[in-house]
């Protein structure tokens, strides 16, 4: 099957599963026991409100109506309004969706640039000494709680150091007085572009800590996979007839063994973008970052239902496109693969 | 390797269950197995280990002088003590002995692994034979249904699953369970499918048993190792997600103890100075799940021929 | 003749499993001259492709050469640290492997893998000279060849590309480990005709490991025979085939069909190769030879030298038969 028609049929299987998700949040939503019109007034609103706010929010007509109304607005990018801040979950959006992106993206890019180099060394030295000490480290690194090592940070970087802040994202002054421009949302990019280099290094304090408690499943995970994908490739023929041919032993493992050991670790890769945005709610609460993860679980405890219905869409969405990216990947990295 | 639907070496009819277990040993070859483990002393250690905790959450009301505290019962007078002679771990905020909550801590959340563990291998095991099995449209929508709940990020799903359902023991059992189970379906479809096409199962149709018997007698005796391994594999994650289902508030609910809260229950007081009533129930989840996925390698290295003996 | 290009002196080698200490070499000594094809010939087993991996330091794990020497041009290669030894692969000495389509790597074309060889041990990579290399290994449409992944190409083919990528720094000495034994007969014979050729004309020796009597015969001007181990017989061609003086390699022989043979049993050589792990103090044929005397099973035997009247090659064997 050619690549386009791979892609052709993984785009639409994609879409289906799409509309899966959005029917199952649909329906999550109006199972919900509460009746969504007095949430959204508050307990002492008055009869009147109560059926005002069901007429505005149309959620007199029937179930099918409501669906269909419901995917035709989030397909505008209408995600409705959030009964607590009354305001439109797309503006919130624009604030916390880049604050988790931020994050996540910079704790998988920690993952891959510490990952990488430990899982090729393991699996180069496998049996010897630093494989030993990898090995306890990604054991370690896949069992611990990441909502108990974020304590542990704080416990010893803030209480007892005093190095970095507690959490948030920027401190007071580049909050109120010195703000960072919002042009992408995301503040180390932002401050770069403006020049505002003493927010930069602010925002870089605060995002340090979140970024490496998320970093460590994935690193362990990756480094892992690595190492065993690369024991199994250097016992090929192919590696000892590179070294055969002369080639030094860094190359032998950083061109060749590792574009044959990546394969497999690609897969992890998408595991792994799942853990983190899933993973970022618990940082994310403990390190006060305002993201989609903190959005969301605020939105659950105050019965915000909008919101929780929004967020999983687009976290959901999110992770399907990644997928389907990680699979196509593949797919070009490895000629031999049949795209059906 | 010859397959086998039966181990019946005493001529004692063995139940389903006996059999499964019977064949899983046939297949890591108990012998081999046994040596291995003695071999690979971490994993032994970590067996002895789990074996500790799972004694110490059985038998925790007699292991502590303070088991109504365990429970949850508060004891004002002594609050927020740092560790000391009487209690040697400290004090919560209730009064309460640490070392006690964290022993009744350990009998729920190691309850609720075993639970979700447990129950989503059993569902999916029995969705993914039959997906695998029948094939056809049955093969089709139970794999659609899979792959909508494999779309959804893990922690997300229990997290709205909980949200819904309201915060309690039992609801986090079964919003984690939710999310658990498709990933057994799938591992057992494909074994399924490349088992169904064996002679046995054929010879079995010919005879003319029915579908039931067959895939309860012949088939799954056949796929189930993979399944175990996953399953001691996933026991750690499974407590890791029940605890933190805990802390962020949607499982199990005060009094009760569960790691996850009493971690949740410290963090207030995290930098105040008591940091040790955070810490010590983060590092009981800690140690269990590492060790945990220690002994989880070994199974797997052990029931797998190419990883034997190099690794 | 002048110095041989390649001696190897009482080479030993064991490998370090958990059950033991496996000998793979016993003892290798072997004389390879220049601008011949040299075969190396035995079972499995017997220590052929260790020998030729220990020749440019690629053992593996959990392997480790014990005594011994390998005196390339009278250099001793097996004293050499890693990095000295790299700049004789490839360049000085090449090396092609039994599997073609394992030992060339699937990610990358094979004009990836030639100039990427080709940039290492010689600074550059020109086209031209590697559409020349692929035409000189016979293969045909050379452009395309270079575009095309290894799957790609049938077994001949990706044997001779390999050839092709061992030839393109001009080495001097080339050790093929049984490189026509996954191949089937037609297409092993253009190998050889390929080899002999290269062999006359770019006077390239060539170290020949088989277990294929025939292919020996055949194509190589030399051979060493292998057994556990050990070199048992080393001469030309002629003298070994036609007067052959050790009972192993006799038995050899005797058990390739001949034309004389059909309707009659095939011949074989009774009892099986003594364990890798067992210490043998005397010969190690001892057990299986039909006219073992009391001493081959207490003493290592030495190797007898005889010069050929006619031709003054050297005919060694080791055994106490000839002593």
């Amino acid at each position: 099957m050619s690549r386009l028609a791979y892609l052709i049929r993984r785009l639409t299987l994609a879409i289906f599963v799409v509309i899966g998700v959005l029917t199952i949040t649909f329906i999550v939503s109006r199972l919900v026991p509460a009746d969504p019109a007095r949430l959204f007034t508050g307990p002492r609103a008055s009869k009147e409100k109560i059926e005002e706010t069901r007429e505005k929010f149309g959620l007199n007509k029937p179930i099918p109506t409501q669906f269909v109304s419901y995917i035709k607005n989030t397909i505008q990018g209408d995600f409705g309004i959030s009964f607590k801040t009354k305001t439109a979950i797309l503006t919130d959006l624009k604030i916390f969706l880049p604050a988790t992106l931020e994050l996540v993206i910079l704790s998988l890019l920690l993952a891959v640039v510490i990952g990488i180099p430990i899982g090729v060394y393991s699996g180069a030295h496998w049996g010897k000494g630093l494989d030993i000490i990898g090995r306890v480290l990604t054991i370690s690194g896949v069992s611990i709680p990441s909502f108990w090592l974020a304590l542990i940070l704080q416990l010893i970087f803030f209480s007892w150091l005093g190095w970095l802040p507690l959490g948030g994202r920027l401190s007071r002054e580049f909050l109120i007085f010195e703000p960072i421009q919002h042009i992408t949302g995301f503040n180390l990019i932002d401050a770069a572009i403006t020049g505002h280099w003493k927010a930069w290094t602010d925002a870089l304090i605060h995002i340090i800590m979140p970024a490496i408690v998320l970093a460590v499943y994935p690193i362990c995970l990756i480094s892992r996979m690595l190492r065993g994908a690369i024991i199994e490739v250097l016992t090929q023929d192919y590696v000892t007839a590179a070294r055969a041919s002369g080639m030094p032993e860094h190359i032998v493992l950083f061109r060749f063994a590792l574009k044959n050991a990546i394969a497999p670790t690609l897969t992890v890769i998408s595991l792994v973008f799942a853990y983190s945005i899933s993973g970022s709610v618990l940082v994310e609460i403990v390190f006060n970052w305002p993201g989609l993860g903190k959005y969301i679980t605020d939105a659950i405890i105050n019965a915000d239902f909008p919101v929780v219905l929004a967020v999983t869409l687009i976290v959901t969405v999110i992770y399907v496109l990644i997928n389907l990216f990680v699979d196509l990947l593949q797919a070009v990295i490895d000629p031999r693969i049949q795209l059906d | 390797m010859t397959e086998k639907n039966s181990i019946n070496t005493k001529n004692k009819p063995l139940t389903a269950g006996g059999r499964l277990i019977g064949n899983l040993f046939q297949r890591i070859e108990p012998g081999a197995a046994v040596w291995f483990f003695r071999k690979d002393r971490v994993a032994m250690v970590s067996l002895i280990f789990l074996i500790m905790v799972v004694l110490l959450a059985v038998f925790a009301p007699l292991l502590t002088p303070y088991p109504e505290q365990g429970a949850g019962k508060p004891n004002i007078t002594e609050k927020l003590n740092a560790p000391n002679r009487q209690h040697p771990l400290g004090t919560d905020n209730l009064g309460r002995d640490l070392w006690a909550r964290i022993l009744f801590g350990a009998r729920t959340s190691l309850m609720i692994g075993f639970t979700v563990t447990a129950l989503g291998a059993f569902i999916g095991t029995i969705l993914g034979a039959m997906a695998g099995y029948f094939g056809g449209w049955v093969d089709e929508i139970i794999m659609r249904i899979t792959d909508v709940f494999l779309a959804f990020p893990p922690l997300l799903l229990a997290i709205i699953m909980a949200a819904v359902l309201g915060p309690s023991i039992t609801n986090t059992i079964i919003a984690i369970t939710v999310t658990w189970w498709p990933w057994y379906a799938r591992i057992i479809r494909g074994q399924a499918i490349s088992v169904r096409e064996r002679n046995y199962i054929k010879a079995a149709i010919v005879i003319g048993e029915t579908d039931y018997t067959i895939i309860k007698r012949h088939l799954l005796p056949n796929i189930m190792t993979p399944v175990l391994v996953q399953a001691t594999l996933d026991l750690g994650s499974a407590i890791l997600v029940a605890a933190a289902l805990s802390f962020i508030g949607l499982g199990t609910q005060p009094p009760t103890a569960d790691w996850g809260v009493l971690v949740s229950d410290g963090r207030e007081l995290l930098l105040s100075g008591r940091w040790w009533l955070s810490v010590y129930p983060g590092l009981a989840i800690f140690l269990t799940v590492t060790a945990l996925n220690l002994m989880g390698d070994g199974v797997r290295d052990a029931a797998d021929p190419k990883t034997r003996g190099g690794k | 003749m002048g110095r041989p290009l390649l001696q190897i002196q009482d080479l030993r080698m064991v490998f370090h499993t958990p059950v033991g200490k496996l000998k793979a070499l016993r003892g290798i000594s072997l004389t390879v001259d220049r601008g011949q094809i040299f075969g190396i010939v035995g079972e499995s087993g017997c220590g052929k492709t260790m020998t030729a991996r220990a020749i440019l330091g690629l053992v593996p794990h959990p392997g480790e050469v014990t005594e011994g020497h390998i005196l390339y041009n009278g250099e001793d290669l097996l004293r050499l640290n890693q990095h000295e030894i790299r700049k004789f692969r490839g360049k000085r000495i090449a090396m092609i492997f039994q599997n073609p389509q394992a030992a060339l790597n699937p990610l990358f074309t094979i004009g990836e893998q030639i100039s990427a060889v080709m940039k290492q041990n010689r600074g550059v990579a020109d086209i031209d000279e590697i559409i020349d290399l692929i035409k000189d290994t016979g293969l045909p449409n050379p452009e395309k060849i270079i575009k095309s992944y290894p799957h790609r190409l049938s077994g001949g083919m990706q044997q001779r590309a390999m050839i092709a990528m061992a030839l393109s720094s001009e080495p001097e000495l080339l050790i093929a480990d049984e490189p026509t034994t996954a191949l089937d007969v037609t297409i092993q014979a253009q190998i050889l005709e390929l080899l002999t050729k290269l062999k006359e004309e770019k006077g390239l020796t060539i170290l020949f490991v088989t277990h294929n009597m025939g292919v020996v015969a055949e194509t190589c001007d030399s051979v060493a025979v292998f057994y556990a181990g050990k070199v048992v017989e080393q001469g030309t061609v002629r003298d070994i085939f036609h007067s052959p003086k050790h009972p192993y390699t006799q038995g050899l022989l005797a058990t390739l069909p001949h034309p004389g043979s059909r309707g009659k049993d095939l011949a074989t050589i009774p009892g099986v190769v003594p364990s890798g792990f067992a210490d043998i103090p005397g010969c190690p044929f001892a057990s299986r030879c039909r006219y073992v005397m009391e001493i081959c099973r207490e003493q290592q035997p030495i190797w007898t030298e005889t010069r050929n009247g006619s031709t003054g090659f050297s005919h060694k064997v080791v055994c106490f038969l000839h002593e």
